[in-house]
């Protein structure tokens, strides 16, 4: 039983979900502060969020729908880490993929959805991969810092695809957005009227994977000694660049996916900023899952939670919506920041012994 | 009379103890060694001494009178300088300037540079110091920078000099120097206190002895009443086995490995230059030199890390010429120069380690990819069974374990993974005893059995205990290779400062 306990102990603590934990919690409290502050009730804000995200089993249907590009774009910046790169092009990827699957989705025409579906998502794949490639190439063989390189990928994406729903692939009418997909491309909605289709456990099923691969797998081996130690990872004989390469391509991939579920699940054609930034969260997600599939699944349904939340706060109180933000950002602060509680504990332990 | 006393001085870093109770004491003018393994806490007393750190408890008498001592400014000014491990001079700097940094004499209120240059040769001619105090400090080698940092505590008037593992960097004849030094100075009336790990350099120049182990105080001895092998059973709480006992080395072995002509350019300087070498079976090849003539890059030649020389790497019948690591590792096994950058990944647990650079063997590998993840932490278990691995288990992070426990594990994924050929670079940097007695037995026994070896270190005492053969580097060259019972110590000095006793003595 102790065992047990110490074994709980030490996967908690290994894997950094109490660290994890500590700083949501950490932050909650901060943000109450400022809450307090701006002259609103904490209590009442976040009784409303908590509200908002599960309410009712619409509520909870919307969470756990927004939480589907947010899982996708966590393990997508997951996997860049994993091998070391700090991959800020989510966002240009997502749009790139959602843009490519929305229009697999309309001209691909008379092709059953078993067939068809599974092509749209896969131009998305491939185009978030693509395109998370170029970036990948350009640090390996020119040396260039791959965060620059993504910035300006992002308004590459955001700025040619904006392009080109603006004329040449317009939909009929007046908003700017594609056609809307076949029927034969459509993800089914598990709950009508809401945002929840099956794209959920197609994300599901990724993460699984992806943690089975990085976990026993020679590819997801050899991938994480790139990743913490490049030097021992070469002289164990493991190609760097090659990994480097393929991290990002999954990690585009996995960006690009996410876009077209999107499109494919819950918008039906691409309309520009649909993805909401959703690329850029991925990053404060993944932080916060510790880079551990599982753990991004976790935290990619708080920040789900979070947003979802927050309009219903925004609907049901006078409590500005954009508060969510605030909180979003002071948890990313705690927990890529873990100096402050190694700071907090030596507090702490220098008070139990002046006492 | 005492010069230093320290009673009682307690200081721990977080639930760990550096100095527990630990009781201290120096007689005036005489040279006393501060002895202890890695870790001991010898530097923590010392910086107490100095001011530098703060001790949880216990008080600091000099002269035999209590002193508050909170910083190196009221140490110094108490009379006690510090040599640091690492110096603390600034290279763009002369020699005068490093040496007035903080207490410049003054000509009204200007920088009397030439009062400070004539001040500081007449202290260095008083102690035969060669130095020339307008030279700049980053042109120094590093024998020379401690002289600097000598000169400095006497410029400040110290009576009590502290020095810090000062030989670590340092070559024989360098060594000796020092020695020279330390003993005028302690002619002088200069009370000294040096610490090492080196029991021999104990044996050679202290007058008395404090061993420290893990924060505790083992004890206080006159040199009188020990002897190396006494001072390292105090040292590490056990008997320790120091001698090695090697089989004769047979002539006509094969080769096993052979560099001809290798050159490499690093960074636009020459780092390798027209090297060539080779190793037999069943012999150690011992390669010496000063850090930084070539080695780093000789290892990376060897290890396949470098892809990009001139000349020819032969192991065996194969050539390897500018293979990668993969291809090498098949007929080469090491243990990597610095641990910390290539023998290990951090965010691995010990299993994971355990099999590093061979994890693509099947019997670790099933054929579609999937590491056998069981099979690979029995055999994890039972190489910390056999090789006396301090873990918790094969699922603890490796990162966590102390060096030398890191680096048991290294050698132990060697031996286990060696096919009679074995690089072994800087194998018993930072470990303690313990595992510099066992890593050295092992690799006596691979050479017993027949494997060929090349020793790779800084450590001379380690290559003239190990070695049957001895190549010395200097300047990416090999200055000199023989039998290592044909050089003698101080031989081996000259060729590695790039000297030719040979052509000198003629
Ligand atoms: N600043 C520090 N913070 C935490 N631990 C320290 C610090 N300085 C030393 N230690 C620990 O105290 C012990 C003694 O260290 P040290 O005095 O440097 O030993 P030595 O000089 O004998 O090798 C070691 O276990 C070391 O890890
Ligand atoms: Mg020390």
């Amino acid at each position: 039983m102790v065992k047990m306990k110490g074994k709980l102990k030490d996967l908690m603590t290994r894997s950094g979900i109490l660290f994890s934990l500590a700083s949501m919690v950490l932050a909650l409290i901060l943000c109450a502060v400022v809450i307090g502050i701006l002259g609103y009730s904490p209590l009442e804000a976040y009784r409303a969020m908590v509200k908002g995200a599960f309410g009712n089993s619409y509520n909870i249907s919307q969470t756990i729908g927004i939480a589907v590009p947010l899982i996708f774009s966590g393990l997508s910046m997951a996997i860049a880490s994993k091998v070391g790169v700090f991959n800020i092009g989510i966002e240009g990827q997502m749009l790139v993929g959602s843009f490519a699957a929305a229009l697999a989705g309309y001209y691909i025409k008379g092709l059953p959805m078993f067939i068809h579906l599974p092509l749209s998502l896969l131009c998305g794949i491939m185009m978030g991969g693509l395109w998370a490639l170029i970036a990948a190439e350009l640090r390996n063989f020119l040396h260039i810092n791959e965060v620059i390189l993504t910035i300006m990928l992002n308004y590459v994406a955001q700025y040619v695809v904006s392009y080109m729903v603006n004329f040449p692939f317009k939909a009929e009418g007046n908003v700017v957005r594609t056609e809307y997909v076949q029927d034969s491309a459509r993800l089914a909605i598990l709950v009508p009227h809401t945002r929840l289709s099956s794209g959920i456990f197609l994300a599901l099923i990724v993460a699984i994977v992806l943690a089975i691969v990085l976990k026993r797998t020679k590819f997801g081996y050899e991938l994480r000694a790139v990743g913490t130690n490049p030097l021992a990872a070469q002289s164990a004989g493991i190609n760097q660049k090659k990994y480097i390469r393929l991290a990002m391509f999954i990690s585009g991939a996995l960006a690009g996916l996410g876009g077209a579920g999107e499109v494919l699940g819950y918008c039906g054609y691409y309309i520009p900023s649909m993805t909401q930034g959703y690329g850029f969260d991925g990053i404060a997600i993944a932080t916060m899952g510790q880079n551990n599939p599982i753990g991004t699944v976790v935290s990619a349904f708080l920040f789900g939670a979070l947003r979802n939340g927050a309009a219903g706060m925004n609907q049901s109180t006078s409590i500005p919506g954009e508060l969510i933000e605030v909180l979003e950002a002071l948890i990313i602060l705690f927990v890529s920041t873990p100096g402050i509680f190694k700071y907090i504990k030596k507090q702490m332990k220098a008070r139990k012994a002046g006492k | 009379m005492k010069a230093v006393e320290m009673l009682g001085i307690t200081k721990s870093f977080g639930s760990k103890f550096a100095s527990s109770d630990i009781d201290f004491h120096v007689e005036k003018g005489e040279i006393h060694s501060l002895l202890g393994e890695n870790g001991a806490g010898k530097t923590t007393l010392m910086n107490i001494l100095f001011g530098m750190i703060k001790p949880d408890s216990g008080k600091i008498l000099l002269n035999e009178k209590e002193v508050k001592i909170d910083s190196p400014l009221e140490a110094i000014d108490n009379g006690i300088s510090m040599v640091h491990q690492h110096f603390m001079l600034v290279d763009n700097l002369t020699v005068a300037e490093n040496i007035v940094l903080g207490a410049e004499p003054h000509k009204g209120i200007l920088f009397d540079r030439e009062g400070a240059f004539r001040e500081i040769q007449e202290i260095a001619d008083r102690y035969h110091f060669v130095i020339d105090p307008r030279e700049m400090v980053g042109n120094l080698s590093v024998g020379i920078k401690q002289r600097v940092e000598i000169l400095k505590a006497l410029y400040h008037r110290s009576d009590i000099l502290i020095l810090d593992e000062p030989t670590a960097v340092l070559t024989p004849q360098e060594v000796n120097d020092l020695f020279k030094v330390l003993n005028e100075l302690k002619a002088d009336g200069k009370t000294i206190i040096i610490i090492t790990h080196k029991l021999k350099e104990t044996m050679a120049i202290a007058d008395s002895v404090t061993i420290l182990r893990r924060g505790e105080l083992i004890g206080r001895y006159s040199i009188k009443e020990v002897d190396e092998q006494k001072l390292a059973d105090l040292m590490v709480g056990r008997l320790v086995n120091f001698s090695v006992e090697k089989k004769p080395m047979k002539d006509d072995m094969p080769v096993k490995l052979s560099l001809k002509n290798i050159s490499l350019k690093k960074n636009g300087k020459q780092a390798l230059n027209d090297l060539s070498l080779e190793v037999h079976a069943g012999e150690i090849l011992g390669v010496a030199g000063v850090e930084g003539n070539g080695q780093s890059e000789l290892i990376e030649v060897l290890t396949g890390v470098a892809q990009h020389y001139d000349g020819t790497y032969m192991i065996g019948d194969a050539d390897v010429t500018n293979k990668n690591a993969k291809t090498i590792l098949k007929y080469m096994a090491n243990i990597a120069e610095d641990r910390r950058a290539r023998g290990y990944v951090k965010s691995f647990t010990n299993w994971e380690n355990m099999i590093l650079g061979y994890h693509t063997l099947s019997d670790y590998m099933t054929k579609a990819g999937f590491l056998k993840t069981r099979e690979i932490r029995k055999i994890t278990e039972d190489e910390i069974e056999a090789n006396d691995i301090r873990t918790e288990g094969p699922l603890q992070l490796t990162d966590s374990l102390s060096g030398g426990n890191v680096q048991k594990l290294i050698v132990a994924r060697m031996l286990r993974h060696q096919k009679g050929l074995v690089l072994a670079a800087q194998p018993t940097r930072g470990v303690d005893i313990g595992a510099i007695e066992y890593i050295h037995g092992e690799l006596i026994k691979l050479r017993d059995a027949g494997a060929a070896v090349i020793l790779i270190s800084a450590e001379l005492d380690e290559i003239v205990k190990l070695s049957d053969r001895i190549a010395v580097l200097y300047e990416g060259r090999v200055a000199a290779l023989r039998k290592a019972e044909e050089f003698t110590e101080s031989e081996l000095g000259s060729y590695m400062l790039g000297h030719d006793p040979e052509k000198e003595e003629a």
